[in-house]
């Protein structure tokens, strides 16, 4: 059989088999009654202890819920979602107020352990060899906050975070102890009208993870929270806002994982982030919700908005993804690049398999003055899925010498599937310089013999030819997500390598 | 035992054959020259010996050390000691050659049951023969093959069977784009190679190349055959009439 048939063939054995997070936690848990309605969005709120103007928040957002319509546009195909057949919240049963770690339900703490989460306070000791010429690797630590279904679990090394000054806590309790900061920013990036699914996620979220950095300082630690959906028919509607006052700087990661069920299940999360003059976010993601089996059955439909405002001079945003899970993916990390000489960065790898449906990209949108722009986008399509790259750059009328540069790199294994580009490009002045450079290729026959000829298997092969396209994007991951991406997008495409 | 053995081999690529019944044997320590005109079925031949897919053995049998080489998969053979120098070595972006020849090395030395070899001990040897055939570190950090010149390309290539210690090279048209000087350079670094257990079967279109590395064996192909076999002399002769001589033969 020639080789690229032979992986094509092995790429489509490979489904949920390969899913290694697919296990159920047992566990009671408090839930809102099913469907959504005026009364659900009052239950959540409730249930947070939130404060009026929180409510009549969601409150608003619902209403105009009402009043719109599921977006059409992407290049995704779904039967519709009954919204009235979802729970809107789930929470693991608290036995008692938490005050420490030990007093998490074992069955979580185990859950989190399975997936490889520390949620204990311990330095990451990497046992990764350095590169050669690199430097050696040190003891590093990771703050962690892990959301479990609706609500956060557990938040690491908060005390040393607050020594720093640095908040970091889940957004229910933000809302109760930081209102100031909340109420100034919630909203203000992606607003409560925003699009239908980020509306939703408005009315009814739950629970996500709070950042403040205050000006002038350097999180003295990665910053990471952990998601993963637990109950059936549960959505997960989780908001993020991290907020980088001037001068500061902050690493966030985050994953995402989820029990392999029949059922689609909805994930509509809206995230925002804020950086003010000469402030860095640097926003990386490693997701990886269950894809679906090898018919296309179930799976998580992950509909998100993601946005950066660099809203000060001199500030920066970079997002990087690594998106190797859900049955659909809808999802645009932007820039919105407001402060003169402020610039955005997009760097992803989506892969998509089976099933699955990829719509994935990213905005840049350019306003202030000497505003600059990257997006580097790497896409891989096996099996019968379809993966769309879809952005759009824009300069706005006053943002002169506004700067981009993009390279959408696609390849494809096998025949049955499909990549796509749509890029949007806009320039309202004449000084913006835009680049776009886009490729489709595919894993050649002759560089897959190449390999094997050199004592490689098909398998390593293709792992090897696949890390090799996506390098530049995994260079940007920090150094043990990096690993861990690699094993997954080896995982993802080649089942039972080693 | 001879360390390779094609037996009356019949090969098709989509219902032609391009073989017809090719016999050749190779002892450890020969140097065999496979010459012939295009079309001939010379690189056709290689890539039967290496395990290349899409071609189809309608007869005959490939013998290493004895052992049916082609029941083996293309990685199996590579372990076990053949190599094949490509004529146009493919690219690799985004893996350096560091990475994927420690990769290749270890995926072999597992395959024998040997154990791996570590990233620093692995560094230190490639280093090692890389600067015994000039080759510069710094092709080391590159991307496989990716912005080489055509030297370049072929150096990594003896580079690699440096490093592999395959106990047959076979190199496919080595002399293909390349200029007398960086043809001079690859040569030197296959004859630094050449042992007394190692064979190498060099096919060539033109003789010049044996000039440089010079055969114990020379077989003229044409038309999917051996026509003629002889001592280095044959290359030479080769060189004066042509092949023209050999079309009705075959």
């Amino acid at each position: 059989m020639p080789a690229v048939q032979e992986t094509v063939e092995r790429v489509r054995r490979i489904d949920v088999d390969q899913y290694r997070y697919g296990f159920e936690t047992q566990i009671e848990s408090d839930k809102a009654p099913k469907g959504l309605s005026e009364d659900t969005v009052r239950f959540i709120s409730a249930k947070k202890n939130e404060p009026a103007w929180m409510l009549e928040w969601r409150l608003e957002a619902y209403r105009r819920w009402l009043t719109m319509t599921e977006p059409t546009w992407a290049r995704v195909d779904y039967p519709k979602i009954d919204y009235q057949d979802i729970y809107y919240y789930a929470a693991p049963k608290p036995k008692k107020t938490l005050s420490s770690i030990d007093e998490i339900d074992p069955e979580i703490l185990k859950t989190y352990e399975k997936l490889g989460i520390p949620l204990r306070e311990v330095a990451i000791l990497e046992g990764v060899e350095p590169p050669p010429g690199g430097p050696p690797s040190a003891n590093r630590k990771i703050a962690v906050d892990a959301v479990f279904d609706s609500v956060s679990v557990a938040t690491t090394f908060q005390k040393e975070l607050k020594a720093a000054g640095v908040i970091f806590m889940p957004i229910s309790e933000a809302i109760r102890e930081h209102p100031e900061l909340v109420q100034k920013y919630l909203g203000t990036v992606v607003p409560t009208s925003d699009n239908y699914f980020a509306t939703l996620n408005s009315a009814v979220f739950s629970d996500g993870s709070f950042v403040y950095v205050p000006p002038g300082v350097r999180c003295p630690m990665e910053l990471s929270t952990y998601f993963r959906i637990n109950e059936r028919n549960t959505g997960q509607f989780e908001r993020t806002l991290i907020i980088a006052d001037k001068g500061s700087y902050v690493s966030y990661l985050e994953g995402c994982t989820a029990p392999q069920r029949d059922e689609n299940q909805l994930h509509a999360a809206v995230v925002e982030l804020v950086t003010l003059d000469d402030a860095e976010i640097k926003y990386s993601t490693v997701q990886n919700w269950y894809p679906g089996n090898s018919e296309g059955k179930g799976g998580i439909y992950n509909f998100v908005t993601k946005r950066g405002d660099c809203r000060g001079k001199n500030s920066k945003i970079s997002w990087t993804q690594v998106e190797t899970g859900s049955a659909i993916t809808w999802k645009y990390p932007s820039c919105i690049l407001r402060g003169d000489n402020s610039s955005g960065e997009f760097y992803s790898i989506a892969i998509s398999n089976g099933f699955q449906q990829v719509d994935s990209g990213t905005k840049m949108i350019h306003l202030g003055k000497n505003t600059s722009s990257r997006i580097i986008s790497k896409g891989i399509a096996a099996g019968k899925s379809q993966n769309t790259y879809r952005g759009l750059v824009s300069a706005h009328r006053k943002a002169t010498g506004a700067r981009n540069y993009t390279a959408c790199d696609s390849l494809l294994i096998g025949d049955k599937c499909g990549a796509h580009t749509v890029p949007y490009v806009e320039a309202k002045n004449s000084s913006a310089t835009f680049e776009h450079e886009a490729t489709t290729s595919k894993i050649s026959e002759d560089v897959l013999f190449y390999c094997i000829q050199r004592g490689l298997s098909q398998e390593e092969a293709v792992g090897l030819v696949v890390n090799g396209f996506v390098k530049d994007v995994l260079q940007q991951l920090p150094m043990e997500f990096a690993v861990e991406a690699q094993k997954l997008i080896s995982i993802s495409l080649e089942g039972s390598v080693g | 035992m001879s360390l390779l053995e094609v037996k009356d081999l019949q090969v098709r690529v989509e219902e032609r054959e391009i073989l017809h019944g090719l016999s050749l044997t190779v002892n450890p320590g020969e140097v065999h020259a496979i010459m012939g005109p295009n079309g001939s079925g010379k690189s056709t031949l290689s890539h039967v010996i290496a395990g290349k897919p899409g071609y189809e053995v309608t007869g005959g049998q490939i013998l290493f050390r004895g052992e049916d080489l082609l029941e083996m998969e293309p990685n199996e053979r590579a372990a076990k000691g053949v190599f094949l120098a490509f004529q146009y070595p493919v690219e690799i972006p985004g893996v350096t050659t560091w990475n994927f020849l420690h990769a290749a090395l270890n995926a072999q030395r597992k395959a024998r049951g040997e154990d791996e070899i570590s990233s620093p001990a692995f560094l230190k040897k490639v280093r090692e023969v890389a600067k015994s055939l000039n080759i510069p570190q710094d092709m080391l950090k590159r991307g496989v093959n990716v912005g080489f010149s055509g030297g370049e390309k072929k150096r990594n290539e003896i580079l690699q069977m440096a490093l592999f210690e395959p106990a047959v090279c076979i190199l496919d048209e080595m002399d293909s784009g390349l200029d007398i000087d960086a043809l001079r350079i690859a040569a030197d670094g296959v004859n630094a190679l050449r042992s007394p257990e190692r064979a190498m079967v060099v096919i060539t279109h033109y003789q010049r190349l044996l000039n440089y590395i010079v055969p114990d064996f020379v077989h003229v192909m044409s038309k999917g055959r051996v026509v003629k076999s002889g001592g280095k002399e044959l290359a030479l002769e080769l060189e004066e009439s042509g092949y023209a001589q050999f079309e009705d033969a075959a």
